[in-house]
């Protein structure tokens, strides 16, 4: 029996499982991919934006603000990049002028910290190459970046540690509420292997799926419209093109793009806003991406979109409703939605999390914080060490001297710690989002079959069970004729 | 076997990054130069380079005179280094050049990490120049600064990946880049797939779909953007033509499709401005895309260290004796521009080899330096310029000819190459046919540039009367 089992890991989950870790609790957590992150967590604008958009008042407002105000704290301790770079929202015309008085007054309604409004001069003093055409700016001083998987999965590694149990590749499918015919006190979940768990409590962070999860116990006041935005990243000779998050003015036709730097110096660029039937479509359109492309351009004079590395598309869990979903179920108060988590979702996780742990209280789980609670958290990060770091560490496990990705500088050891730390990644794009290996300009074209024979070993899978992301990503299928030979040649 | 390093040294005279076949050639020359303390450094467990997933033939040619597979090929680069004591440090990547290692992103991680700074040093009495420090990580070393009189950039070159071309789709398993997959089939003794489609016609695209199919897979089609292929010709027939496996030029992949492994691909035909054609869509059932999309030297370590690099070529700009822009620093092989063949890289790398070793010992090239401007059809040439004065000064022998590389910037027939100085015709060399997939070279005699007043060299394409145009050479 569990107190609370929370279904989905990517941001809103992680920071639940987080701060309930902080209590005397058997937690559970349910996450349908084979890694955690792995949803609209790993595919957005990665701002820890500084409030001034939310409507005053509202749901969203409040927990923006005080979402990245836990986030630069937690980022700290579970020692997760985040770069507090700022950002401006630029203005191209008298309305967009209008617009940034308007966001100004907002953002000084929301608590928003620094705001200030810039000449188009100022503001190119800033940023050199923007536009011609700006004729102003907002600047908010306290905007962030973050590397928003780092952050998901420090926070869940951290739970990890502290005891919370956690099934990868375990989709919810089924769930039984208490008061059910059955009679019995708590939930009964089932997930994708047919396993069964009983909780007392549960948390809905399923993401763009929220609304089908909350339809397991015959919930249906709202539903997720799913919004795609898709995006360029750039490679990092490109990550200086801008120093802060540019923003456009939101407009009737549209939210405009950003163009930021990445805590990972890489420039990114997106997304745009269309709506898709299927919450799980994340493919990419030469429409799309060349909208974002036109959009950006007028932002700044001159973006090397020779420079790209990757596109990708995410998904935003739009509701029916226009603010965040942080409620008990109207079918059990002891069933906690945290649904229709769309922009500013991931600055606002640590706040939802906080309101959910609230819920929780007021439904009567009890609450008794820990005293043996390790929220320790050190990565090694061999490219970011002086030299003489560098060989202390390659002294102490000569793994750390092997760069296995090049682009990126990771090496053996980094990845091999990963495999062995508290949420193993057991895919290539996992151990992408788990130390970066992978991520840089070739994209794992050199490193990915090196990464692959890591991980098999490592993890003791069998070489063609090693995937490129989930269960069904494979990337080998078969020995080639009387087999390879095994080892290089020459010497 | 090469020697091991036993001892790292206080200085090197010539330390090369990379111990492919470039690298290979250029230790041996500047042994020959008098270099006396060489070290190649490798970040693989063994050298070769990109040859040791090779394993086809058509290898050595022109410069052992005999066909070989790629390991043969690197064997006999190795087996020229047996009378020397060149040493090699493997398992070590160098991670940058003159410059403390810059990795982005640090600022991320909150000033928790101390700033490392680097101290100047003083010229060295050989050559005048401060000596070159060489970054490097390994795991017997640790994190080593190494000094070298001169350097030379071997580092080959990588290819560019789906991101590079803007792909829309999904994001599945199967979609490789053509060597990715050539190690996995070749090194790891796994195969990939079994419906593939090729985009891209360059050479490794070619030699895998044979290679894949000889593996049993099918390959669907090889789909090239461009209206002619970028591959050599002999790869062509032989990988494509001899397997029945369709070449559909002005075409390109508009979609990939499949959420966790490729399930099929869209490909277009493209109009003149390679633009995809509506209305030609064919859909492909494959489970595997294989991109052969070009290759980019992989000069990251040059950019960082402020050497300016030639945006047609994608390497350093060099002198003919492949010294790049920073005293004392050589580029030669893929990193200094892409190769179609290992031979030619063997060759040019000699040149810097022995260039490297004059340097480090006091006799570094000057004079008067003439860049080669690019006339009507002429895509990049290597070196970018010339000096034209320097043959005999310890450099360059008197008689050597000048080796000029380029590549054309589209197919053509019966053309001349003409080198112009200012107005003058200097000289034309006929060819019957030419293609940008082929790279061109010329042996300048040091004669004919040796008058040279204009102060600028011109290269150009020129249409030539049938009769003229002779022979290909
Ligand atoms: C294009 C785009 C740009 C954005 N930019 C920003 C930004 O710059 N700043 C910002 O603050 N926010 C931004 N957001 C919003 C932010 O990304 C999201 O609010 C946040 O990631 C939502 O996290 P989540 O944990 O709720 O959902 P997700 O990350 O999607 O996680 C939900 C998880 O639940 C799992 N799941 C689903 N169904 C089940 C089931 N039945 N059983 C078990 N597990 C299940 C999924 O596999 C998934 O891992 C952006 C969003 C998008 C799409
Ligand atoms: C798939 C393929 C098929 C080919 N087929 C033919 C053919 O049939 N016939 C033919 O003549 N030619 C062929 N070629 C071309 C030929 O193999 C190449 O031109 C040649 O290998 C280039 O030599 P190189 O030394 O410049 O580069 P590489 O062979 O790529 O060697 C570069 C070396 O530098 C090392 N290195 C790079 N960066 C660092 C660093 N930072 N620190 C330490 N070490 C580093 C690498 O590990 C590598 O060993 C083919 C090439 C490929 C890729």
């Amino acid at each position: 029996m569990y107190d609370c089992t929370i279904i989905g890991c990517g941001i809103t989950g992680a920071a639940a499982a987080y701060l309930l870790s902080h209590y005397s609790l058997r937690l559970l957590m349910l996450e349908a991919a084979n890694d955690v992150a792995n949803g609209s967590t790993k595919a957005n604008s990665a701002i820890l934006h500084a409030g001034f958009d939310p409507e005053p008042g509202s749901l969203m407002a409040r927990a923006n603000v005080r979402g990245v105000e836990m986030a630069a704290e937690i980022c700290r301790r579970l020692d997760v990049p985040r770069l507090n770079c700022g950002a401006l929202v630029l203005a191209f015309s008298p309305d967009d002028q209008h617009t940034i008085r308007e966001l100004y007054a907002r953002g000084l309604a929301n608590g928003v910290p620094g705001l200030r409004l810039l000449s188009a001069q100022e503001a190119r003093q800033s940023e050199p190459y923007l536009a011609d055409t700006v004729t102003g700016a907002l600047l908010a001083p306290s905007s962030s970046i973050v590397d928003p998987w780092e952050y998901a999965l420090a926070m869940a590694e951290t739970a990890v540690k502290n005891g919370l149990a956690l099934g990868l590749g375990r989709a919810v499918r089924r769930i039984v509420r208490p008061d059910s015919p059955s009679g019995k006190d708590y939930f009964e979940l089932t997930d994708s292997q047919g396993q069964s768990y009983q909780s007392r409590f549960v948390i809905n962070a399923a993401g763009v799926h929220s609304d089908q999860v909350h339809a397991m116990i015959g919930g249906h006041n709202f539903h997720i419209h799913p919004v795609r935005g898709q995006y360029f990243l750039l490679d990092k000779n490109a990550g200086r093109t801008c120093s802060h998050t540019l923003f456009q003015c939101p407009t009737a036709a549209g939210k405009g793009v950003l163009v930021s730097p990445t805590v990972h110096g890489n420039l990114i660029i997106g997304p745009d806003a269309e709506a898709v039937a299927d919450p799980d479509n994340t493919a990419t359109t030469a429409e799309a991406l060349e909208y974002v492309r036109r959009m950006a351009l007028r932002s700044l004079n001159n973006i090397p979109f020779g420079e790209n590395i990757r596109n990708f598309a995410g998904v935003r869990a739009q509701s029916d409703r226009p603010d965040f979903i942080v409620e008990a179920s109207p079918q059990s108060s002891r069933f906690i939605n945290l649904a229709g988590i769309k922009s500013p979702g991931l600055s606002a996780a640590p706040a939802l999390a906080e309101m959910a742990l609230d819920l929780l209280a007021q439904a009567g789980l009890p609450l008794k914080r820990r005293s043996d609670y390790d929220d320790s958290r050190r990565r090694t990060r061999f490219r970011y060490l002086t030299p003489a770091q560098q060989s202390e560490l390659i002294a102490a496990d000569p793994r750390y001297g092997h760069v296995v990705c090049r682009c990126e500088t990771i090496t053996e050891g980094e990845i091999v710690a990963a495999l062995h730390g508290p949420i193993p990644p057991r895919s290539l794009d996992a151990v992408k989002r788990h130390c970066n290996a992978g991520s840089g300009r070739c994209q794992g074209s050199f490193c990915g079959p090196r990464i692959h024979e890591i991980i098999a070993r490592e993890l003791g899978l069998p070489y063609e069970a090693v995937t490129q992301n989930d269960a069904g990503s494979y990337i080998v299928t078969a020995p080639t004729k009387g087999t390879g030979s095994k080892g290089v040649t020459a010497c | 076997m090469l020697k091991t390093v036993k001892q790292l040294r206080d200085c090197y005279d010539v330390l090369i990054i990379g111990g492919g076949p470039a690298g290979l050639a250029a230790a041996r020359a500047a042994w020959d130069g008098g270099a006396r303390q060489v070290l190649i450094i490798e970040r693989d467990s063994a050298p070769g380079g990109i040859l040791n997933q090779c394993i086809h033939n058509g290898f050595g040619l022109h410069y052992f005179h005999e066909e070989l597979t790629g390991p043969e090929y690197a064997g006999r680069c190795l087996d020229e280094l047996a009378d020397t004591e060149v040493e090699l440090l493997l398992n070590t990547m160098v991670l940058s050049l003159d410059e403390l290692p810059q990795e982005p992103g640090r600022e991320a991680l909150g000033g928790l990490l101390p700033e490392p700074v680097l101290a100047t040093l003083n010229p060295d009495p050989l050559t005048g120049h401060p000596a070159h420090r060489v970054f490097a990580a390994s795991p017997e070393w640790g994190s080593i600064c190494l000094k070298s009189r001169a350097v030379i950039l071997a580092m080959g070159c990588r290819e560019r990946s789906r991101g590079a071309i803007r792909i829309p789709g999904t994001r599945p398993a199967g979609v490789l880049t053509a060597g990715a997959a050539q190690r996995y089939v070749n090194l790891e003794g796994w195969q990939i797939g079994r419906r593939v489609v090729i985009l891209g016609s360059g050479d490794i695209g070619l030699i895998m779909a044979r290679r894949l199919t000889l593996e049993g897979a099918k390959v669907l089609a090889c789909v090239e953007l461009m209206p002619y292929s970028s591959g050599l010709r002999r790869n062509l027939v032989q990988c494509l033509d001899d397997f029945g496996i369709p070449l559909l030029l002005s075409h390109t992949v508009t979609e990939i499709r499949g959420r966790r492994r490729v399930t099929g691909v869209t490909v277009c035909q493209v109009d003149t401005s390679r633009q995809p054609v509506a209305g030609t869509e064919q859909d492909f059932d494959c489970d595997t895309l294989l991109l052969s999309v070009g290759l980019l030297p992989e000069n990251e370590l040059t950019r960082a260290a402020h050497i300016p690099l030639d945006p047609r070529t994608r390497g350093a700009y060099v002198y003919e004796n492949m010294e790049t822009a920073s005293a004392g620093v050589f580029a030669c092989g893929n990193v200094a521009h892409v190769h179609d063949l290992v031979d030619y890289v063997s060759e040019e790398s000699q040149r810097a080899g022995q260039a490297a070793a004059a340097y480090a010992r006091g006799q570094g090239i000057s004079g008067r330096a003439i860049p080669i401007q690019h006339g009507t059809g002429i895509g990049y040439t290597v070196p970018q310029s010339i000096h034209v004065d320097a043959a005999g000064t310890g450099q360059r022998d008197p008689a050597a000819a000048i080796n000029l590389f380029f590549r054309v910037t589209r197919p053509q027939e019966h053309v001349s190459i003409a080198l112009y100085d200012g107005d003058s015709c200097l000289k034309r060399w006929p060819r019957l046919r030419v293609a940008p997939g082929e790279m061109e070279r010329l042996q300048l005699p040091p004669a004919l540039l040796h008058g040279c007043g204009s102060g600028s060299l011109t290269l150009a394409l020129e249409h030539a009367a049938p009769e003229e145009a002779g022979k290909n050479d």
